[in-house]
């Protein structure tokens, strides 16, 4: 039995300590919305938050997780949706099949809090998650776009 | 005319009702007959397949007391946008404004029970909005005029004089009103009108359809809410993780199942078919890890001896080979590049691709003695229909499918459904438990249906003055339709292998016009299962054709776009997208040091497409696409906003192959597993895109595939033009480049 801080509630978690954090997320919590793509940390499909670092979690054994760890997954990243990442992505209508992009929002949310006004370059070097749609353009144009909204609203 | 005042109709037992009216069923459209979407295993159906207490006016449209309009949806989304496509198609007939549409998805199964009234389901070869869209507007217009003829008996005016705006019903000589939500009930019971009989509006006119209008799927897709299949959740479900012989047509001899019994959840080892075995756990991870740790033996077969290099070989040999399938043959091209004053000859060649769906492949199938359902993503729902049957032996009516929205298809969920079959098979012998199954990476990538290998030569003759006087092109490769059993390749011809060579108009016709032109196909089959690929066909032979022409226009010593322009008089519309393509890219203008064009054509999928692509070489050889210009005439375009995205990703799916795409066979199996040895584009690759759309509106042609094709030759060219050294095999990793 570990216990998992996931979306600000506690978790009582049954599984082998090697089990990824990926799974543990979606057959024993039962939150879907973070995707297994590859299982070898390549696509980013599985990027959730831990204590606010982009992470792959398919990556990262149950071990590895600390009780006190804050695992924020799609679902946990706004009560409403209304983070400005998911508003600018809904402005844009980045998705196409929208299987990855729960982990495209993650990492995109995860490099803005850092980084709240990132250049073209530091979105290429951040944004290394696998779109077969090819929606690339558009995740870049809408992490413009909720750079400009986010400063906007703090201004 | 049937009395109206029975507004109660939608709280009449809608069971009822159904067996009542069954016998209106079938033609073009069955109208009312309001339909059983809560009948049994619906409700735990695909979010979309949602239940609701509307009237069905006809096949297509079913209208709320709140006014919104449900608008079915046939064909499947996989993040083309088709399912919001066709829904503007049927608000704009409809006249319900857009704020009141939503979308469902009728089932293969509940259409099969009303004798296909929404037609084919098949969602490829970019034809969800082109081949359907007539039936869809004519439905949506015979409800429209129900509509209204139910306001003008209630009204007792001659129809002629009511009109409708945004789902509201006004006379306005009485000034009186209603709504859809008010009349619904009575429309769905008046006569309808001839489907023929009926005129749509003129695309020019269009207020909902052409506009870039935000597509209906995304609100899903940005908090995780949306369940696609590989999420659904069953009362008592299981999971199974799943191995094929890595060697094609390979058997499964034997595996030692007592060697993972004690491992945590696992309940089963399951023979799934001759080469398949299957481990059933409590979850897919104790699943995937058991059967990572099975013993098992394969009978690799015979096919463990071929390689990448016996069937180059294979390939390579087709192309000089005495006999060929001649499939266009005009005037004399061998006997004119005889006598040419300059010939040009150019081997190529393209290799196997897998299609990387994000979501691999799965399905979730619970089998009864009396029952068969599955939860699927699929291309189409019908195939899977008809593959349930036959693994669980039920009739067709005691099957059904689920049609989950898909993490990606691009071809590789449609016809086959071998991962239908495969969960069903499990289900079967596990009977009345859902079992999930899902495919690792791995597994996906090694048991595709992959595009097909080819190669080809080409073969041109110059006159004295630079002009093209003989083309001859021979592609030697696989065959889709002869892996498929399919009747149309036969005797060593299969036409589909021609896409964009042919010379009638329509779907994919060859743009150019030689005076000696010989084009051939020599089948060489291989035991590599091959199917679609997004743009299958017309991607590998634009790569033959347009990199040919270049190397020709520069024998000629001639601009490539104007070489081009010269060999396309006959065909002012391929030629119309080129220069859409040359303009906005400014063709002929000069670039930053070190940054050259590249320019191809094709048509294919119903549309015509151009690209100019603007590359560099950097001193150690290495490629980085600066910006790509795209032109599409696709006839009428239903969502230009949603056409951009299609380009966009077109791009990032032709570069994707261009760079990187191959799936090298060693020992009869495949060896790139996953994205580390099968790359992808990622966004830091990403050119800049310009879309520039140049309808026509006097056609239907697709929009998820045709431009593909010309991602590839307008790069390989600007690298022909960086390096003075044309490329002529895929994929560039393997290429060594030197900037010239």
């Amino acid at each position: 039995m570990a216990k998992l801080n996931i979306n600000g509630k506690v978790h009582d978690v049954q599984a082998e300590d090697d089990t990824p954090l990926l799974w543990v997320i979606r057959e024993q919590v039962g939150l879907t919305g973070t995707k297994y793509g590859c299982g070898v940390a390549q696509c980013g499909a599985c990027s959730v938050h831990i204590n606010g670092e982009i992470r792959r979690s398919c990556s990262i054994p149950l071990s590895a997780v600390k009780a006190g760890d804050r695992i924020v997954t799609i679902e946990g990243l706004s009560a409403t949706g209304a983070h400005p990442v998911q508003k600018a992505w809904a402005e844009l209508d980045v998705p196409q099949c929208g299987y990855c992009q729960s982990g495209q929002i993650m990492a995109a949310a995860a490099l803005l809090k850092k980084n709240p006004r990132p250049s073209d370059t530091d979105i290429d070097e951040a944004m290394t998650n696998i779109c077969r749609c090819g929606t690339y353009q558009r995740i870049r144009a809408a992490m413009h776009l909720a750079a400009e909204t986010a400063g906007k609203s703090k201004a | 005319m049937k009395n109206p005042e029975v507004s109660k109709v939608t709280n009449l037992s809608r069971r009822k009702f159904i067996v009542g009216s069954a016998a209106v069923a079938g033609g073009g459209l069955a109208l009312g007959i309001p339909l059983a979407f809560d009948g049994a295993g619906a409700a735990a159906a695909a979010a979309k397949n949602a239940t609701g207490t509307g009237t069905e006016v006809n096949a297509w449209v079913v209208i709320r007391p709140d006014n919104i309009c449900v608008v079915r949806i046939a064909r499947s989304e996989m993040g083309q946008g088709t399912e919001t496509g066709l829904a503007q198609l049927v608000a704009e007939e409809l006249d319900c404004g857009w704020a009141h549409v939503k979308t469902e998805f009728p089932t293969p199964g509940q259409s099969l029970a009303r004798k296909r009234v929404w037609g084919e389901m098949g969602t490829g070869g970019s034809r969800g909005i082109r081949t359907s869209e007539d039936y869809v507007r004519r439905g949506a217009a015979a409800a429209r005029l129900m509509l209204l003829q139910a306001a003008a008996d209630q009204w007792k005016v001659p129809v002629a004089e009511v009109s409708v705006s945004d789902g509201v019903i006004t006379h306005s000589a009485s000034k009186r009103t209603t709504t859809y939500g008010k009349v619904a009930a009575a429309a769905a019971k008046i006569s309808p009108p001839d489907p023929k009989s009926i005129t749509l509006k003129n695309p020019k006119e269009w207020k909902i359809a052409g506009k870039p209008i935000k597509r209906l799927d995304t609100p899903g897709k940005l908090n995780g809410s949306l369940v696609y299949a590989i999420d659904v959740k069953q009362p008592g479900m299981l999971c199974a993780a799943i191995k094929d012989c890595p060697v094609f047509g390979g058997k499964l001899t034997s595996y030692d199942e007592a060697k993972i019994a004690g491992r945590p959840g696992v309940r089963r080892v399951v023979k799934v078919n001759d080469s398949t075995v299957a481990v059933v756990a409590d979850t897919w991870w104790h699943a995937k890890t058991a059967l990572d740790a099975l013993p098992i033996v394969w009978d690799e077969g015979p096919n463990a001896a071929q390689s990448s290099v016996t069937i180059a070989e294979r390939l390579k040999e087709g192309l000089t080979a005495t006999s060929a399938y001649a499939f266009r043959n005009e005037g004399d091209a061998p006997k004119a590049i005889e006598g040419a004053a300059k010939k040009v000859e150019a081997v190529y060649s393209t290799p196997f691709l897998a299609h990387s769906t994000m979501e691999p492949m799965n399905c979730t199938a619970k089998v009864t003695a009396d029952r068969a359902e599955v939860w699927v993503p699929t291309q189409n729902g019908e195939a899977a229909l008809a593959a349930l049957s036959e693994e669980t032996g039920l009739p067709l009516e005691k099957c059904e499918v689920y049609k989950h929205v898909l993490g990606g298809g691009f071809g590789r969920r449609g016809g086959a459904q071998d991962y239908v079959r495969q969960a069903a098979s499990i289900a079967k012998q596990m009977p009345g438990v859902p079992i999930k199954l899902i495919w690792s990476r791995e597994e996906d990538t090694t048991h595709d249906f992959f595009r097909p290998i080819s190669q080809c030569r080409g073969v041109a003759g110059l006159d004295a003055d630079g002009n093209l006087v003989a083309l001859h092109v021979r592609v030697s490769g696989q065959s889709i339709n002869a892996f498929q059993n399919s009747p149309q390749a036969k005797d060593g011809k299969d036409d589909r292998q021609m896409q964009g060579y042919t010379d009638k108009p329509g779907d994919a016709q060859l743009g150019y016009t030689v005076p000696n032109l010989l084009i051939e196909y020599a089948m060489r089959n291989t035991h590599v299962p091959v199917g679609p690929w997004r743009g299958v066909n017309t991607n590998q032979n634009a790569v033959y054709m347009e990199c040919f022409i270049d190397e020709v226009a520069r024998a000629a010593g001639a601009d490539p776009v104007e070489f081009r322009r010269k060999l396309m008089v006959n065909h002012p519309k391929h030629l119309a997208v080129l220069n859409a393509a040359a303009e906005k890219a400014e063709w002929g203008k000069p670039l930053p040091p070190g940054v050259h064009r590249g320019v191809a054509q094709f048509m294919g999928y119903g549309s015509y497409s151009a690209a100019v692509a603007e590359v560099s070489v950097s001193n150690e050889g290495k490629v980085k696409v600066h910006r790509m210009v795209l032109a599409l005439n696709c006839g009428h375009a239903v969502n230009p906003g949603q056409i951009a995205a299609q380009v966009e990703g077109s791009v990032a799916f032709g570069l994707t192959a261009t760079l990187y795409g191959e799936c090298p066979v060693e020992n009869g199996r495949m060896t790139s597993k996953n994205f580390d040895a099968y790359e992808i584009l990622r966004l830091g690759e990403m050119p800049k895109i310009e879309t520039v759309i140049v309808p026509t509106y006097d056609f239907w042609g697709g929009v998820g595939e045709p431009t593909i094709c010309v991602v590839a030759p307008s790069v390989l060219n600007a690298i022909a033009a960086a390096t003075g050294k044309p490329v002529r095999s895929l994929p560039l990793k393997n290429v060594k480049l030197l900037n010239a």
